[in-house]
């Protein structure tokens, strides 16, 4: 038997860090200061004024911002992301335009970027992390890396000073869910219910009680998404969550023609059902 | 134990031999692997679990096999087609997978996965469909174990293999339109996976190849071994020994691995052919799509390229990772073929044996034809994967 015969196992898994990165600080310092958090998701490239939307979003109350860098097969988006990936990336929309972008643009709230395995593969982790690193992004969410496969990326991510938020969900075993929740930085997605991303007309109870596993285990923020779809819906998760992720309901008005006053008018409805709430 | 380990115990073949068990990480040498959202995780593991155990059990064994020979038809014949032989100057071997019931080798994964899911509580199938014989499959299966099963087949695809779709409603099955992207088998497969995550509790995903994250290229792989398994005994029967070369035709790649797995000990060359416009092996740039890590036709930025093929089985710009790596290590080789030579060894097979083959395995034909001078004097065992009866309509319309 020669080696190139032999299994490669996958890199372990190193602990994450324990410096807290600009996404968490933020996070924290707003969950301190008794807010509820509020994180909206924009498809990089979906409108020619998107870094437009990006800054309108944050200064209508986001507290961190989901940058979708968009990818051919998004298997864990529904029609609205979906149809926004396929609109920016017919656009010519490619990953170092993106970042070139986003590194002009002093949106005042953090950003993270969230995308496929295989644009950061192809790139190399480490040339990936440190080029979000040069653009200004703070974090990194990649929906089709699981715990047991994120060693190559965690750690070049953990060197460039990214924070990789890791999903929970609802399926997961109650002894599964410490182990990914010890690997998240930035914040623990709770993903909202047994699904991909869309809107929803009502709120999910798996939503209430995945937060409610979750909360008990960490004092990282926590942060429902998937299935989020309306202010009211916000409200009522962060009775038990930090906060909220909201994609499909933006994206969904960035792609009616919304643009910066539809999405910031959007944004301000969920920041103000929030600091009601 | 947590949820993702996974008792670890021999199943057919030992971990780090050449096409043995991929171990718990799902890794051949560097493909492989289960990168799957988070829902899907346990979901994997349960299935990992539940896979190994039944393979290994003799109850489970025994309803497999049964089903594959009273229902499937097995086993499939070996047929040596002289008059081609003669025409070519080898020793052509056809293992029949076109005699099986449904018309391809597709059964023998589907009677797998379905009776594993039956086992596991399911009650309902999904499944992706390229040329409609893997969506065919699935119904089948699922009328016959009163399961429900709803299939995704991309809608350029439902146009070209329009009869297939009406077999499937026959079968009692749902068949939804994959609108995204190119809409043919990639597309299908996302929104198979998609579905999947939705209705993850109730639901197995019966997958069609060799692809997807770990169990299922190794899973798949062993429901087809019966293919390899019988033409070995049987070419040693008909010619006293192996073949020279074990050929089979690779989208994903399930009825090469389940020929190939036959043969991996022994000094038969193994060889993979691919469309050209579908060679994820011929380009070998790695990439991970569609739960595992493999050769992947993409963009310089990791974007996934569409396939272009005559054959709508083998539309897929992806391979099963252990084609990736039987590749990488060289202990197979992949070759590509155009359109074109496909016709041709279409029309070629159906005049001189009287057999009309599907556009997937003329591909592995049209290889041998063009190699026939490399291949002279030497046997050479062909997987007839399916037979063309889907593809006539087509052809007639190419050929006029």
């Amino acid at each position: 038997m020669t080696a190139t015969e032999r299994s490669a196992a996958p890199t372990p898994v190193a602990d994450a860090p324990a410096t807290i990165g600009a996404i968490e600080a933020k996070l924290r310092e707003r969950r301190e200061a008794g807010a509820k958090l509020l994180v909206p998701y924009v498809t990089a490239g979906i409108s020619p004024d998107w870094t437009d939307i990006v800054r309108a979003v944050a200064d209508a109350g986001a507290d961190a911002i989901e940058i979708g860098l968009p990818f051919s097969d998004p298997v864990m988006d529904g029609p609205v992301i979906q149809e926004a990936s396929d609109r920016a990336l017919a656009a010519g929309t490619d990953p170092p335009a993106v970042l070139d972008a986003l590194a002009e643009i002093d949106a005042g709230v953090p950003l993270a970027i969230m995308t496929y395995y295989n644009l950061v593969f192809r790139a190399g982790d480490a040339r990936f992390a440190a080029s979000l690193a040069q653009a200004g992004v703070s974090g990194a969410i990649l929906p089709d890396l699981p715990l047991e496969e994120s060693g190559d990326w965690a750690a070049a991510a953990d060197e460039a000073d990214i924070e990789t938020i890791m999903l929970v969900a609802p399926t997961a075993p109650d002894d599964r869910l410490p182990q990914v929740i010890n690997r998240c930085r930035g914040f623990v997605y709770s993903v909202g219910l047994v699904g991909i991303t869309g809107e929803r007309s009502e709120l999910a109870r798996s939503a209430l009680e995945l937060a409610a596993r979750v909360k008990p285990l960490t004092d990282k923020p926590v942060l429902v998404g998937v299935g989020v779809s309306t202010p009211e819906q916000a409200a009522e998760v962060s009775t038990v969550a930090d906060g909220v992720v909201v994609g499909s309901a933006l994206v969904r008005v960035l792609l009616e023609g919304g643009g910066t006053s539809g999405a910031a008018d959007l944004v301000g409805r969920f920041r103000h059902a929030l600091d009601a709430g | 134990m947590t949820d993702t380990d996974v008792p670890q115990a021999e199943t057919v073949s030992k971990v780090d031999t050449v096409m043995g068990d991929p171990g718990p990480t799902g890794r051949f040498g560097e493909f492989g692997g289960r990168f799957v959202p988070e829902t899907l995780v346990p979901a994997c593991a349960e299935l990992e679990r539940a896979f190994r155990e039944k393979w290994l059990d003799e109850g489970f064994r025994g309803e497999f096999e049964t089903l594959l020979r009273t229902y499937a038809g097995r086993p499939s014949m070996l047929t040596r087609a002289d008059r081609i032989s003669e025409e070519l100057g080898l020793t052509l071997l056809l293992k029949r997978e076109d005699l099986n019931h449904t018309g391809s080798h597709k059964i023998n994964n589907v009677l797998g996965q379905a009776l594993l899911a039956k086992h596991m509580g399911k009650t309902r199938l999904i499944a992706e469909t390229g040329a409609g014989q893997h969506g065919v499959a699935t119904a089948t299966a699922a009328a016959l174990m009163g399961m429900e099963c709803l299939v995704y087949m991309g809608e350029v695809d439902m146009e070209r293999q329009a009869l297939n779709v009406f077999r499937m409603k026959l079968l009692g099955a749902e068949v939804r339109p994959a609108l995204s992207g190119s809409r043919t088998l990639k597309d299908a497969v996302n929104e198979a996976m998609r579905a999947w995550v939705a209705e993850v509790e109730e639901t197995h995903y019966c997958l069609g190849s060799v692809m997807g994250p770990h169990p299922y290229p190794f899973m798949v792989r062993e429901f087809h071994r019966v293919i390899g398994d019988e033409a070995r005994e049987q070419c040693r029967e008909m010619t006293g020994g192996d073949p020279d070369v074990a050929t089979a035709c690779v989208g994903g790649g399930s009825n090469a691995a389940g020929l190939f797995v036959g043969f991996a000990d022994t000094d038969t060359e193994l060889v993979g052919v691919e469309p050209a416009g579908g060679a994820a092996v011929g380009r070998a740039v790695p990439g991970v799509v569609h739960g595992s890590k493999s050769y992947l036709m993409q963009d310089e930025f990791g974007q996934v390229l569409e396939a272009e093929s005559i054959s709508a089985g083998l539309d897929y710009p992806g391979v099963g990772p252990e084609h990736a790596h039987l590749a990488a290590i060289g202990r197979a080789r992949y070759e590509q073929v155009t359109d074109a030579e496909v016709l041709d060894a279409f029309q070629l097979l159906s005049r001189t044996e009287g057999i009309i083959p599907a556009l997937e395995p003329s591909h592995a034909l049209a290889w041998v034809m063009r190699d026939r001078e490399a291949l002279a004097g030497k046997t050479v065992l062909l997987n007839l994967s399916g037979r063309g009866d889907k593809d006539v309509e087509q052809v007639q319309g190419i050929l006029g």
